[in-house]
């Protein structure tokens, strides 16, 4: 196409954008004082803006269509060509192990904190990706998990006195009951309900914890969870934040080790198997709510675990932070990644969290640009930033 | 002796329509066995009916691999894949982001039984039980003569290799009876050929019972102990290649427009 | 039982049901023609609200008399809401349509729109709720009973009546509709005789956003405040009695929703208040597991 016909094109579309959204980007309404403020400016702006995006868009469509007409194979993004070559990636990864053991010593206890949040998310983002990853199901009440592990801790340390190591592996428990119990009559539905319905159990859950007052102290909240002691001392503020760190990186260790493990094993095969085709699957001898449900309940079972470590870290919790939203974002944390990779999934949580936190000018736009992030990588790149080359297994003759 | 599947009265019905009305068909021990039928006679739904993924509206489905009969109605497919009944797919339905070896392991899975802690901690049983399934997962490629594509994505593969890979994989899960719904659709005379062969050394060494659909009829005459035909899912004729030949209802029925099928 | 108590809570039911009804339609036809659950579905409706607000108010303060302000406000914010569920399909939906992308990668796009349309109304206006002036007229029609079915909610139930016998009369004996039909049985088939299936999937998106956006200003007008949050409940809610209904199913998105609006507006009523969006969870939960194919929509064998 000519030119001036792009041009033309993204004219249109920029007056388009400039008229859809007038009303709520232009006017706003003072009903109170009964004053209507014009932000003619925005209009501008948002005319400006479309006319570029709009050509880049145009521009990115084309370029995706063109790839998509090349052979699939030997095309490796420039991330793939560092993670499957050792050389690089060994000393990257040892690197970046270093990096994360002195970061406490380095940086304020503040950054440490932020860190810690953002180390929970790759967690959260990578037990997900069992369940979305790997198996394939699309759960979007993931946060709801999440939740059960922090109130076990929060609950069981106020009733019982239960300490954080014990609650670490019981929050984590008591998730992938919650899991297998949900999941057990849902998992037999297709796609897109058993989103919508485990979306409808995180809400469930959520609102229970909102409501049931003597059982959750409702939204107040449950204050003053004890971090966890060192040996049975109790440490100074910084001291149990740094303690706290090292416990987060150790777990995310053992979850990208299980992980890894699971991938390439008779459970993680199957669960492949069984996103790519569920008829052929059963037909190879695979009981398909069996294997799905196996999924469920792990991923459930780490979001729990994540939730004692989140609870022990804010020493403070109450059903706000458990909305379907955190479940979207920790969706969007693998997504943007890409789906299934594990180094994906950590950059994309890392990326994702850390960001908005350092660029404090961006932080009101967070959501909103969450809700653009999923809506252009599904669009422009389903696979993620660094699509997933599985790991085959190679034959070696014996 | 009794037949190793024997079915009996078996209607299957959507909404009005009856896919399959009453039929009966048994096989036995050793056979090859084939049905054939025109297009849209009911073939592959009674492949669905017996493997569990439809439930028959009525009739019975037993199995006798050994001396004990059972009723397979009912049971969910991977429940039926694990008595001994494994199938390939007249669309091929290969696990597309797999190689050719995975796919066959995947075959192993009903036969091997490694879960979520076996795979995490990773101890002798587990790492003994992957040896296994990869040894016997390459041992049959070579039987079917895929070995040189072991480590190809399964889509990759040229199109008669990828049927073949189908019956691979049935193959893996250790069956008694072996359903292959049309396996020399979209092959050339010369894969034809070695296809026969392959079914044939697969009766002969691996002692397993063979029940095809197919419409090449060179080949499912030269192949066939028993041939059964239907046609609008009732059963028309049984019998051997050379009395099916001379049945009148069968060459009014189907072989009249051979020339459409072939 | 206190019969006035359960009258009011009948036509309080009704006023729900009709205003879900309104909302559900959209879902039930985008599902009917493209299989996908539009996630921004509730947000169409909550940005009609915010338009008919809007303008409403801005002509208002102009002077214009009441009866005016109220047809432009409702027009705009037809015409926005369905100039958003325009744009929104050829942004969210029709590239992934176009490169035959698995319907879990179209329902992330749409959670994804919904975040964005949301924050985006958030960014602009306000996080506040805003009061919304009473754009229905007061009236009497059968005193002394007013305050058990309101003349608001009478119009709210008109209003829903005429729109469904016009979406009906739509999709039953126009071109367009039997278009429709045709592409919700087979995509391939329907573009093979001719029809274009992308006309059709926009026409439907701007049909079933319009009818959203009608929901919206009649219940932001009943009820008299408006929030960025609006659409998700009441999205969430809507497809639940699509899915009810059974999803597809026109009339059914209609039976669906004032089951809804009864069960919930009887449980509120006698039993708790604090759990009615619990309620609606477990109803949609329960709905999913027990009849996925609802009241009236077909159960699908899959071919193999």
């Amino acid at each position: 196409m000519t030119a001036t016909g792009e041009i033309k094109k993204s004219v249109l579309v920029s007056l388009w954008f400039m008229f859809l959204t007038f009303p709520i980007m232009v006017i706003r309404v003072n009903t109170v004082q009964d004053v209507v403020e014009w932000r003619w400016l925005n209009m501008a702006y948002i005319g400006i803006g479309t006319f570029f995006i709009s050509m880049l868009w145009r521009y990115m469509i084309r370029r995706k269509e063109r790839e998509g007409k090349k052979e699939k194979t030997d095309n490796l993004s420039f991330a793939q060509k560092i993670i499957l070559d050792k050389k690089i990636f060994i000393p990257l990864v040892a690197l970046t192990g270093l990096f994360i053991i002195v970061f406490p010593h380095m940086f304020s206890m503040y950054q440490t904190n932020i860190m810690i949040s953002a180390l929970i998310y790759v967690m959260l983002g990578l037990g997900l990706n069992i369940v979305i990853g790997l198996a394939g199901l699309l759960d979007l009440g993931y946060v709801a998990f999440f939740a059960v592990g922090a109130y076990s801790y929060a609950l069981l340390n106020l009733h019982y006195g239960l300490v954080f190591w014990l609650a670490l592996p019981l929050g984590g428990f008591l998730a992938l009951i919650f899991g297998v119990i949900l999941g057990y009559p849902v998992l037999r539905l297709r796609g897109d309900y058993l989103a919508i319905v485990t979306l409808g159990f995180g809400e469930i859950i959520r609102l229970v914890l909102e409501n049931w007052n003597e059982f959750s102290f409702g939204p107040s909240g449950i204050p003053n969870i004890p971090k966890p002691p060192l040996f049975g001392v109790d440490l100074s503020l910084s001291g149990s934040i740094i303690y706290l760190y090292y416990i987060i990186v150790g777990l995310v260790i053992f979850t990208i080790f299980v992980i890894n493990r699971l991938e390439n094993s008779r459970i993680g095969r199957a669960w492949i198997a069984l996103k790519d085709d569920e008829i052929a699957c059963q037909a190879m001898g695979i009981d398909k709510a069996r294997t799905k449900l196996r999924a469920f309940g792990l991923g459930a079972m780490w979001a729990g675990m994540a939730g004692v470590i989140f609870a022990a870290k804010t020493t403070f919790i109450n059903p706000a932070s458990f909305t379907i939203w955190e479940s979207v974002i920790i969706l969007c944390t693998v997504v943007l990644g890409g789906m299934g990779s594990i180094t994906g999934v950590i950059s994309g949580a890392l990326l994702l969290i850390l960001l908005p936190e350092y660029l404090r000018a961006f932080s009101e736009f967070r959501m909103i640009i969450f809700g653009a992030v999923l809506v252009l990588m599904m669009v422009f790149r389903p696979g993620g930033i660094i699509n997933n080359v599985r790991k085959t297994y190679k034959f070696q003759k014996t | 002796m009794k037949p190793i599947l024997e079915v009996k009265n078996m209607t299957m019905a959507f909404g009005g329509l009856k896919a399959i009305d009453s039929l009966d068909i048994s096989i036995h021990q050793g056979e090859i066995a084939a049905l054939i039928g025109p297009n849209g006679a009911g073939k592959t739904t009674f492949f669905n009916c017996i493997t569990g993924i439809y439930k028959p509206t009525s009739g019975d489905i037993f199995i006798c691999p050994h001396e004990k009969q059972e009723r397979l109605n009912g049971l969910k497919p991977n429940i039926v894949t694990k008595k001994g009944l494994a199938r390939t797919f007249q669309n091929i339905r290969l696990f597309s982001s797999m190689t050719v070896l995975e796919n066959v392991m995947i075959g192993c899975h009903s036969i091997t039984k490694a879960g979520v802690l076996g795979a995490i901690f990773k101890n002798a049983a587990t790492k003994a039980e992957e040896n296994f399934i990869v040894e016997k997962a390459y041992s049959i490629l070579e039987k079917i003569g895929i070995e040189m594509y072991v480590d190809e994505l399964a889509t990759n593969l040229p199109y008669g290799a990828q049927r073949r890979l189908e019956i691979a994989r049935a193959m893996a899960t250790d069956p008694f009876l072996l359903l292959l719904d049309e396996p020399a659709a979209g092959m050339n005379p010369m894969e034809t050929k070695s296809l026969d062969d392959l079914i044939i050394k697969l009766r002969d060494e691996e002692n397993v019972s063979i029940l095809l659909i197919e419409h090449d009829m060179k080949l499912v005459m030269s192949l066939s102990d028993n041939i059964h035909v239907v046609d609008y899912g009732k059963k028309i004729a049984e019998g051997t290649p050379e009395q099916i030949k001379s049945n009148p209802d069968v060459i009014k029925a189907y072989l009249g427009d051979e020339s459409e099928d072939a | 039982m206190d019969f006035d108590y359960f009258s009011y809570l009948f036509f309080g039911g009704l006023t729900r049901g009709s205003i879900y009804a309104l909302i559900a339609l959209g879902y039930t036809m985008v599902y009917g023609i493209i299989q996908l659950i539009n996630f921004a579905h509730g947000e169409i409706y909550m940005i009609g609200a915010f338009t008919g607000l809007i303008i409403a108010s801005v002509l208002t303060m102009m002077g214009l008399p009441s009866l005016a302000v109220i047809i432009i406000a409702a027009a705009a914010a037809i015409i926005y809401a369905s100039a958003y569920g325009f744009t929104i399909e050829k942004i969210a939906y029709k590239p992934l349509r176009d490169a035959n992308a698995p319907r879990l990668s179209a329902l992330i796009s749409a959670i994804g729109m919904s975040l964005f349309l949301q924050n985006y109304v958030l960014l602009a206006q306000t996080s506040d709720f805003l009061p919304f002036p009473s754009l229905i007229p007061d009236f009497e029609f059968w005193e002394p009973y007013s305050h058990i079915w309101t003349s608001a909610e009478l119009v709210i139930f008109i209003t829903t009546v005429i729109v469904m016998i016009l979406l009906t009369f739509l999709i039953k004996f126009t071109k367009i509709g039997k278009a429709m039909r045709a592409t919700s049985q087979d995509k391939t088939m329907a573009s093979l005789l001719g029809i274009n299936v992308n006309r059709v999937i926009t026409f439907t998106f701007v049909v079933g956003s319009a009818t959203a956006a009608i929901g919206g200003i009649l219940i932001a007008s009943h009820i008299g405040q408006i929030n960025f949050y609006m659409g998700f409940i009441a999205g969430i809610k809507a497809f639940v009695a699509a899915v009810l209904g059974g999803i597809g199913s026109i009339p059914g998105a209609v039976i669906g929703a004032l089951i809804l609006g009864w069960t919930e507006s009887f449980f509120t009523g006698y039993i708790s208040s604090d759990y009615e969006d619990v309620f609606a969870f477990l109803f949609l939960v329960g709905i999913l597991i027990l009849r996925p194919s609802g009241i009236l929509g077909k159960s699908e064998t899959q071919k193999v």
